[in-house]
């Protein structure tokens, strides 16, 4: 009946797992508690849960993105303390059981369900408005999509409580997370959640990709796209080209885990460094996936505050598809010590390298944009200029492990943990966290309060610093990562040192909480009426404060890249009247309920609960069956209420 | 979509800076075509993998038995027979479609669903008859990459005939409405697409299989 779960499954005996899941449960009591005292339940249902607009899906993705970012750095901080004490006599607070599981779901966590659901969420919020169209091209499949990245963070919250999660670092590499070394649940566990959320990313990828190419404004050529727009065209790009090969490759560990056969086996023909091929033909591109749309963040607010035209656009649209066909020809520079001899390794080495060109072209446009500028340094722009900075290095310290003699030195060391952290934090992060704070206005008309947001912004900045500068200096010295206790008690400063870095991150991501909150509180004092409080340049300005619903009464005629700014500068006139009914998509359940299945169906796979499984499985069938059997998905905004609302916010820009 | 040019500023006359005929944003399947379309592309990666892994895995015998023990090629151009012409009947109701003869549609969309069975059994035929011999999956790596990749196709093909039964209830409901010719559009699309990997699979496992 319940397969192999039982009460043991449960860890009683881990009291660190029990605090926690006691204030996890006591916080979600709270939590429902307070949203069916205040009678919630059915608003959010009918206006979130259930919603097909894109905006609305783009922020729930940013909140999940949020909350995972909690339990994805609460890992780290765990394993920076276990770091700094477990030297020489002292084991520390962590068994290697419970530290191996740390470190994988960090990893998992922060790719999957924190940078990704984020760098979606400002691609689903932002690009339609953008290219001034109403939604995106298949509006259900976006409410699927999130739904089932959210189903992905379910599975993964639900190993810390119940069984546990993968020891085996976070790509799974075989034979470790084969059944004979891995026999447990955790492997099981990280291959459903990415399989479930899987499809998410790929559907929002093609999504997105139906979006930009088919529904753009009249007059926006490719070359006249926002450059935001441009990098999530490539990043959606990379996901339809990249996430198949995930999809596929976790089936066939599947395979060798539940059925017995041997693909990644050491026996029978079996071949692991397939496995590791084909993982990283997924996971290189993956970082260019979320490197792109910080890009593009980047540039808007670069010529945003800077009050100027970006400087060399088309060279940064090259930049941006060589990158794009780049990422996809360095993969084997994850494993030069495989032993593919000179000639492989000599060819990955140098595409690894070419990579920096484009790359070093985007930060020059950046600096000739600001060059003679009119700069405001607001808060999008001080995290755009500690990017710069700070990718630089991590930019460099890549080049110089794409040397293939290098890298048989610095494999697995700390040195490629600060490398990539120090790209993924400066460049990534970074980026989402200016993405952030530039469209919050867009999206809940009030800005965020800047006092907060500045202290996060030094918070982050000076923590990243101190917390990954010592790790590039022990894995210069040889300390491979995944360790978790040290005989050298030599080594203990430089661990401390970078554990005091985390405190202080941990300072900047309770400033940009209390940042949040503030902000709440203080949103008359912050309001901005206008809808384009920052004198922004492209489209999703030219509508209201949060965007009504259709986002544009009237479709925008594009003229010029800066459509915006050119709107402004030739004199264009608010339409305000001649309104018409607009056709719109109608919310629909249905996604809530096909990502609940598919948990349901995750858990029977993971606990050997055939029934659930097959039972679920039966049931996702069914109801995407009955779904399409629904032909009335469409409706009209009145042109009564499309008047309503466009007279309110006439009356705002007059101030009254 | 609307071109830009036709709404290009005349120079000094006045700028449109937004349409106020009704463009009409249709969400009912502006970009359903494409997005099925690179839908499709990404299943073809699936298959990609499973290639490449066949390719790298499929002379790994482990001792056991090889192509040229297992494959019956008379069978299996029986079967990949079948799986084209119901390739080819798809195509007659498709043309039925366009001049909106729905019976005769609802016809040949039967006939290619029944080829699509007979593939399916004769694969299965195929299937059994191999783990009976003892060519298993977990018999060696070869062994397993065959079964993974034919196995995904016949597995799509299911799919494609149970999408098939609901299109037909569809039609046969509501007639060939807009949205039903779409949906038979993207089905075609799909199964097409599965004749075309299974041209790939009967070459590269089977027919070069066997060579000496």
């Amino acid at each position: 009946m319940f397969g192999r779960l039982s009460l043991n499954s449960l860890p009683l005996h881990e009291p660190i797992l029990v605090a926690t899941f006691a204030m996890v449960a006591l916080g979600g009591i709270a939590l429902v508690a307070a949203i069916t005292k205040y009678r919630l339940w059915a608003y959010l249902w009918r206006e979130w849960f259930t919603t097909v607009d894109h905006k609305r899906i783009g922020i729930m993705y940013v909140i999940l993105a949020l909350v995972m970012l909690l339990r994805g750095f609460s890992d780290a901080i765990m394993m920076r303390a276990q770091q700094a004490i477990a030297f020489g006599g002292s084991e520390g607070y962590l068994p290697p059981h419970h530290y191996d599981q740390i470190f994988t779901a960090h990893g998992v966590i922060m790719i999957f369900f924190f940078a990704m659901p984020l760098v979606t969420g400002l691609m689903n919020f932002v690009v339609p408005l953008q290219i001034g169209a109403r939604d995106v091209a298949f509006p259900f499949l976006n409410n699927f999509s999130f739904w089932m990245t959210t189903a992905g963070a379910v599975i993964v919250m639900m190993s810390l409580f119940v069984g546990e999660f993968a020891q085996t670092g976070w790509l799974a590499y075989p034979p470790l997370s084969g059944i004979e070394a891995s026999p447990g649940v955790g492997v099981d566990y990280y291959i459903w959640a990415l399989q479930v959320a899987g499809v998410g990313t790929l559907l929002s990828g093609v999504n997105l990709i139906a979006t930009i190419v088919k529904m753009r404004a009249p007059g926006m050529s490719m070359m006249k796209m926002p450059v935001f727009t441009w990098t999530s065209l490539c990043t959606n790009v990379l996901i339809v080209a990249a996430f198949p090969v995930l999809t596929a490759v976790l089936v066939l560990l599947s395979l060798d885990r539940y059925v017995g056969t041997n693909f990644f086996t050491s026996d029978f023909g079996g071949n692991p460094m397939m496995y590791v091929n084909l993982i990283w033909i997924w996971g290189h591109p993956e970082v260019y996936i979320l490197i792109l749309p910080a890009f593009g963040i980047f540039s808007e607010v670069v010529s945003t505050y800077s009050s100027k035209r970006l400087f060399g656009y088309s060279s940064m649209v090259y930049a941006t598809v060589v990158i794009t066909i780049l990422s996809y020809l360095v993969w084997l520079h994850h494993f030069f010590t495989m032993g593919s001899g000179a000639s492989v390794n000599s060819f990955f080495g140098i595409t690894t390298m070419v990579i920096s060109i484009p790359t070093g072209a985007k930060i020059f446009n950046w600096l000739f944009t600001m060059y003679r500028g009119r700069i405001r340094y607001e808060l999008p722009m001080m995290w755009t200029v500690g990017f710069m900075v700070t990718f630089v290095v991590g930019g460099m310290t890549g080049v110089l492990l794409a040397v293939p003699p290098a890298d048989f030195q610095l494999h697995n060391s700390l040195f490629l943990i600060a490398h990539f952290h120090n790209v993924i934090i400066g460049g990534v992060v970074f980026g989402l966290l200016a993405g952030i704070t530039y469209w919050f206005p867009k999206a809940f008309g009030y800005k965020l309060d800047d006092f907060w947001g500045k202290l996060s912004f030094w918070f982050w900045l000076v923590g990243f610093w101190v917390a990954f500068m010592p790790l590039y200096v022990l894995g210069l010295m040889g300390v491979t990562r995944r360790v978790n206790h040290f005989d050298d008690s030599s080594l203990q400063i430089w661990f401390v040192i970078a554990a005091f870095g985390a405190v202080l991150i941990a300072c900047g991501i309770a400033c940009f909480l209390i940042q949040l909150v503030v902000s709440f509180m203080k949103r008359d004092q912050l309001r901005d009426w206008t809808g384009d409080p920052w004198g922004g340049r492209t489209l999703e300005w030219a509508t209201s404060s949060p965007p009504p619903a259709y986002n544009f009464a009237f479709t925008p005629v594009v003229h010029d890249n800066d459509a915006w700014w050119d709107m402004k500068k030739r004199g264009f006139e608010r339409p305000v009247e001649g309104f018409r009914p607009i056709h719109m998509p109608k919310n629909t359940g249905t996604g809530v309920i096909l990502s609940a299945l598919a948990v349901a169906f995750s858990v029977g796979m993971i606990w050997y609960m055939w029934w659930l499984a097959a039972l679920s499985f039966v049931a996702i069938l069914v109801v995407s069956i009955v779904h399409t059997f629904n032909y009335d998905r469409e409706f009209y905004i009145p042109a009564e209420d499309v008047a309503r609302a466009e007279g309110a916010r006439t009356r705002m820009l007059a101030g009254e | 979509m609307d071109q830009a040019h036709a709404h290009s500023p005349v120079p000094g006359g006045p700028v449109n800076f937004y349409v106020t005929e009704e463009h009409e944003h249709v969400h009912s399947g502006a970009g359903t075509m494409l997005g099925f379309w690179i839908y499709l592309m990404s299943d073809c990666l699936i298959f990609a993998v499973l290639f490449a892994t066949y390719g790298v895995l499929g002379r790994n015998y482990a001792a056991g038995p090889g192509p040229a023990d297992l494959f019956d090629l008379s069978l299996v151009a029986l079967n990949t027979s079948m799986l084209l012409f119901s390739s080819i009947t798809y195509g007659f109701a498709m043309l039925l479609m366009e001049r909106n003869r729905k019976a005769a549609t609802l016809f040949w969309l039967g006939v290619t669903g029944l080829f699509g069975l007979a593939f399916l059994g004769i694969e299965l035929y195929e299937f059994s008859h191999l783990i009976h011999a003892g060519a298993t999956p977990q018999r060696s790596a070869f062994l397993s990459s065959f079964f993974a990749l034919v196995g995904t196709h016949g597995l799509h093909v299911t799919f494609g005939i149970i999408w098939l039964v609901v299109l037909m209830v569809q039609v046969a409901q509501r007639g060939l409405v807009p949205e039903n010719k779409r949906r038979l559009m993207c089905l075609s699309l799909f199964w097409h697409f599965l004749d075309v990997i299974w041209i790939g699979v009967f070459s590269f496992v089977y027919l070069i299989g066997v060579l000496p």
